[in-house]
């Protein structure tokens, strides 16, 4: 019997695409977020405040992921901007191989921003890296504080956690105090935005993190250009 | 769950290293998973030994290392098992500590039966 070291990564084929998919954003000055939760905490419903809030002409272009329909890409769609659904089939989260797909028949030279939802899961989609630059999670107030302890994976891979529906806040048994401390007990130096995309409170600090890591974004691309 | 998709990527790399050994059977394959990855290992064994059975692959085990979360103290360096509950350092107390694994998903090593040490790699 004979022992062989390998010390490779189970996920190596998706890392591989997912870095060459990152080369390409980075030297286009491309800022691309992969947006995770559960089913039903609001993903689609910020991405709608964020599109109605930029110009017709925003370089914006989205790929929202779901196992079946097309509902969300069409409620996306209505905004004017590139909008391409992702159905897995059954698949419980995205990977780099589909992003690289659909974006193939799109000019990256068009955008500098990218936003991709993926399907609604807390877990899986966290194994998978799209080639983005930040992992984004959203959290709503109906869910319960603990998760963060229960689900670290996500929390702890993410830059930047939402916490989605504080308009419900008089009305659920939520603790933000407690659910915070749980997110940077996982993820010490997390990002914590709190929002309601009812009555678009915290909207505003979302779209100025988002403005800032988008100029972030342009910078590298520029000064990776300079000789 | 994923869990499927994973054990398929364990043994596609199998089968791709098991290319380099002609003639010999690989029949053990050892993983990393850090308790941070994501991934279930009861699930994970579960789905790879669905797989295996009734293959050409068989006999396979699969044997799971699991990873707890480790931080390194900024203070004393000493490296830690943290878990998610409280950072400070065992050694110094320290609470100022770095992330230093745990968060793994790698194939450590395989096992060849005989034969191949003949092979060239």
């Amino acid at each position: 019997m004979e022992r062989v070291p390998l010390e490779r990564k189970v996920l190596n084929e998706n890392a591989r695409v997912a870095s060459e998919l990152r080369v390409r954003f980075t030297e286009r000055g491309i800022l691309c977020l992969n947006l995770i939760s559960s089913p039903g905490s609001g993903k689609t419903t910020l991405l709608e405040r964020t599109l109605e809030s930029f110009p017709a002409s925003e370089r914006v272009a989205l790929l929202t992921g779901d196992i079946q329909t097309e509902n969300d890409a069409r409620r996306l769609a209505r905004f004017g901007f590139p909008v391409k659904q992702i159905t897995t089939g059954g698949t419980c989260h995205l990977d780099a191989r589909m992003i690289e797909r659909a974006l193939a028949d799109w000019v990256l030279e068009d955008i500098d921003l990218l936003l991709i939802e993926n399907v609604g899961n807390l877990v899986c989609p966290s194994s998978y890296d799209l080639g983005e630059a930040a992992k984004i999670v959203v959290l709503s107030v109906t869910e319960g504080e603990e998760k963060p302890l229960k689900y670290p994976s996500i929390f702890f891979k993410s830059e930047l956690m939402i916490l989605n529906k504080t308009d419900l806040l008089p009305h659920v048994p939520f603790d933000v105090a407690a659910a915070e401390q749980n997110a940077r007990q996982i993820h010490a130096g997390i990002e914590i935005v709190r929002v309601s995309c009812m009555n678009r409170d915290g909207v505003d600090n979302w779209l100025g993190w988002l403005q800032r890591k988008r100029a972030a974004a342009r910078l590298a691309a520029v000064s990776a250009t300079q000789p | 769950m994923h869990e499927m998709g994973i054990a398929n990527a364990v043994l596609d790399a199998v089968r791709v290293e098991a290319l380099r050994f002609p003639g010999s059977h690989v029949c053990k394959v050892a993983l990393r998973i850090g308790e941070l990855a994501g991934v279930a290992p009861d699930s994970l064994s579960f789905c790879f030994e669905a797989l295996v059975r009734g293959t050409e692959m068989e006999p396979l085990t699969l044997e799971i290392q699991y990873c707890p979360r480790r931080h390194q103290c900024r203070r004393c360096g000493c490296s830690f098992s943290a878990g998610i509950e409280g950072l400070p350092c065992p050694e110094c107390g320290g609470v100022d500590s770095f992330f230093a694994g745990g968060d793994e998903l790698e194939i450590a090593y395989l096992e060849v039966e005989d034969g191949a040490r003949t092979a060239g790699t």
